[in-house]
């Protein structure tokens, strides 16, 4: 392993607060964060960020083309919150995440500033802020820039709903501050023909705690790239995941967990069902927990019910640890077909089977929606999942095959 | 009256080394009205007689038959079977995450019944058998049988059988892994779906503790597949007496 000194390659990019602290690991599994476009190459697909995408479905989003496209937003904020447009420069200097692969680095580049959420310090929002973010057409591409700033020792719920058309690749930076409290909801509810590329990175403040619920339903290809980093110990973080694909659907999620400070928790749970020739999945669950991180805990789950022949879930949990002074660190993944015994114990109390697969979905899907915590969003999240299923019909029970790593 | 035969049923499991023959010629006719346990040492067959009959897709039926009323058993899904009034109370019941009891008993209700019960005198006769079965009403919204001990799982299941009200029970080893008092309490809510009168019961069982509580009308030793003995409840107590040591040499030598 070499060590050198996080330098940022960006200009513009503020030093890092932990600068002295954080070393670079040698690894394939994280490119290093920055904003330099020959930081990052246009891939050939070949290499490990990549090699999971459908890069010519991508239509362009990696050449780079500048485009004036906006997404239409929709928001109200209230007292305590502002909205307002800033030069990419001035976004920069707020100090968020800086892109890890090309598509978050051009959305940087080429948004001609970007779009500043401001949540003032110690501020409760009463309920959620909501923002629809949609389009009309997949033909051209729209970049976009987002930083989410919540102040010291505020509390917010946040759900960003993607709806509509669009060939949309974006770079969402979110500042939690200190002793601050998120939960950020971003549904993706596109039209089958959107394609999605962005990346959603996030700096965790002092004792700060930030929870996402991702929920990726439509479009034909959506690529996430999340990612959490810490600005002092005692921060928390939670991501959860649902996914649902179906036949063509290319839906990945990428994430990564950086512990660079001590006595800090992670806790990942994404869960996916798959249906349809070529319907695909992707996972990748890195954590890297550095040699500073001590006292850290962190656990990774992603589980693949597969409810038809002809799917593929690619599911990768990384674990990269620098110390041995931690809590503890786990991960488990597993793809599999119904389970015969639940289908099993529900058939003999008289429930049909297709009734049955229906129900053990639904629970699936549940026991994560209920910690989504927005009693609107979730009846609506499981009522889109029931729509899924309704196309799901006479499937044959398969053996369950499970792999734990 | 209704009455569940089982003629000459022949069941095999597959294993890595081919299919294995359980069951090797099951005779046994349970009247509704009639209470009938099946006792045997482990390994003898008894659990595959209970899923056979219930259809569970693990075993395979090789030969003879199972027909309730006269109609076959063998011929119908799992699901059919459960609507047509037969129950297995589950020796090991099984965890659906995210799926609430309440909603899974209202399903399974609906199944059975072909249309949804009432909601109002349902909520009662839920809250009601949890609590003949001592279960505490948040049982209602807790997944089902997920983090349940074993002694809940178990009750669980007689709640089921009460609200499900089918019209043979086969209790697979329920009271394996009860304590006394908890055992009271499932016997005793097998002996009042019994006394609702008309309903057969095949109580099956390693031990003969839940036959202090339960009485049944026959006995039935099984061994190495197949019945070796019947009779009355007299049996359970020299079985108690004397094991399964007389039947299992007796099956070895034949």
């Amino acid at each position: 392993m070499t060590e050198t000194l996080n330098r940022p390659a960006h200009p513009a990019d503020p030093p890092p607060n932990v600068a002295g602290a954080v070393e670079t690991i040698a690894s394939h599994l994280h490119p290093v964060a920055s904003y330099d476009l020959v930081d990052h190459p246009i891939p050939s697909g070949r290499e490990e960020v990549w090699r999971f995408t459908p890069i010519k479905r991508l239509r362009g989003s990696l050449d780079g083309q500048p485009s004036s496209e906006h997404l239409a937003w929709d928001v109200d904020p209230p007292a305590g919150v502002t909205v307002s447009e800033i030069g990419t420069d001035e976004a920069i200097a707020l100090g968020g995440v800086a892109p890890v692969d090309r598509t978050a680095a051009l959305a940087v580049d080429l948004s001609g500033g970007a779009t500043l959420i401001d949540v003032a310090a110690d501020t409760v929002l009463d309920g959620p802020l909501v923002v629809n973010v949609s389009g009309k057409s997949a033909e051209q591409v729209v970049w976009g820039h987002v930083v989410l700033r919540i102040g010291a020792g505020s509390q917010a719920t946040v759900v960003f709903e993607h709806s509509g058309s669009a060939r949309y690749t974006g770079c969402t930076q979110v500042i939690v501050g200190d002793n601050a409290s998120l939960d950020l909801a971003s549904l993706q509810l596109w039209d089958d023909d959107a394609v999605h590329l962005a990346q959603v990175g996030v700096r965790i403040g002092r004792d700060a705690r930030f929870r996402s619920f991702q929920a990726s339903l439509g479009g034909d290809v959506v690529r996430l790239v999340e990612t959490a980093e810490y600005d002092g110990p005692g921060g928390e973080v939670e991501m959860l995941g649902l996914y649902f694909v179906d036949a063509g659907q290319h839906i990945e999620h990428r994430l990564f967990v950086d512990h660079n400070q001590p006595r800090t928790r992670s806790k990942v749970d994404y869960r996916g069902a798959l249906q349809g020739q070529g319907a695909h999945s992707v996972w990748i669950g890195d954590v890297l927990i550095r040699r500073q991180a001590e006292g850290i805990e962190t656990y990774e789950s992603n589980r693949n019910l597969v409810l038809t022949d002809g799917c593929r879930a690619d599911s990768v949990p990384n674990l990269e640890i620098e110390t041995g002074e931690i809590e503890g660190a786990g991960h488990a993944s597993t793809t599999g077909r119904f389970d015969d015994e639940q289908l099993f114990y529900l058939g003999s109390r008289g429930i049909p089977a297709e009734q049955a697969r229906r129900l053990v979905v639904h629970g699936f899907f549940a026991d994560l929606v209920r910690r989504l915590g927005v009693p609107e969003i979730q009846s609506r999240l499981l009522a889109a999942v029931e729509t899924e299923l309704a196309a799901t019909v006479g499937l044959p029970p398969a053996a369950s095959r499970e792999v734990v790593a | 009256m209704a009455t569940l035969e089982i003629r000459d049923l022949h069941v095999t499991v597959d294993t890595e080394d081919g299919a294995k023959e359980i069951l090797r010629g099951v005779d046994l006719t349970v009247r509704s009205g009639e209470t009938h346990a099946i006792m045997g040492p482990n390994g003898s067959g008894k659990s595959t007689l209970a899923y056979s009959i219930a259809g569970h897709p693990k075993y395979t039926v090789t030969s003879g038959s199972v027909t309730l009323d006269g109609v076959d058993v063998l011929a119908m899904s799992v699901d059919e079977r459960a609507r047509a009034g037969l129950f297995l109370a589950m020796q090991y019941p099984v965890e659906v995450p995210g799926v609430s009891v309440t909603n899974f008993l209202r399903t399974a209700k609906t199944a059975i019944d072909g249309e949804a019960p009432k909601l109002r005198t349902w909520v009662k006769d839920v809250n009601a058998s949890l609590d003949k079965l001592e279960m505490d009403r948040s049982f209602a919204q807790r997944n089902v049988n997920e983090g349940f001990s074993g002694g809940e799982k178990k009750r669980h299941e007689i709640v089921q059988l009460e609200l499900l009200d089918p019209t043979f029970a086969i209790l697979d080893e329920t009271d394996s892994g009860l304590d006394i008092d908890a055992l009271k309490v499932v016997s005793t809510g097998v002996n009042r779906f019994h006394d609702r009168g008309d309903k057969g019961v095949l109580l099956i069982t390693h031990y003969t503790r839940i036959l202090r509580y339960i009485t049944p009308d026959f006995v039935h030793v099984f061994v190495a597949g197949r019945i070796a003995e019947q009779g009355g409840s007299e049996l359970a107590e020299r079985l108690e007496a004397e094991g399964y040591d007389r039947y299992v040499k007796a099956a070895a030598a034949s």
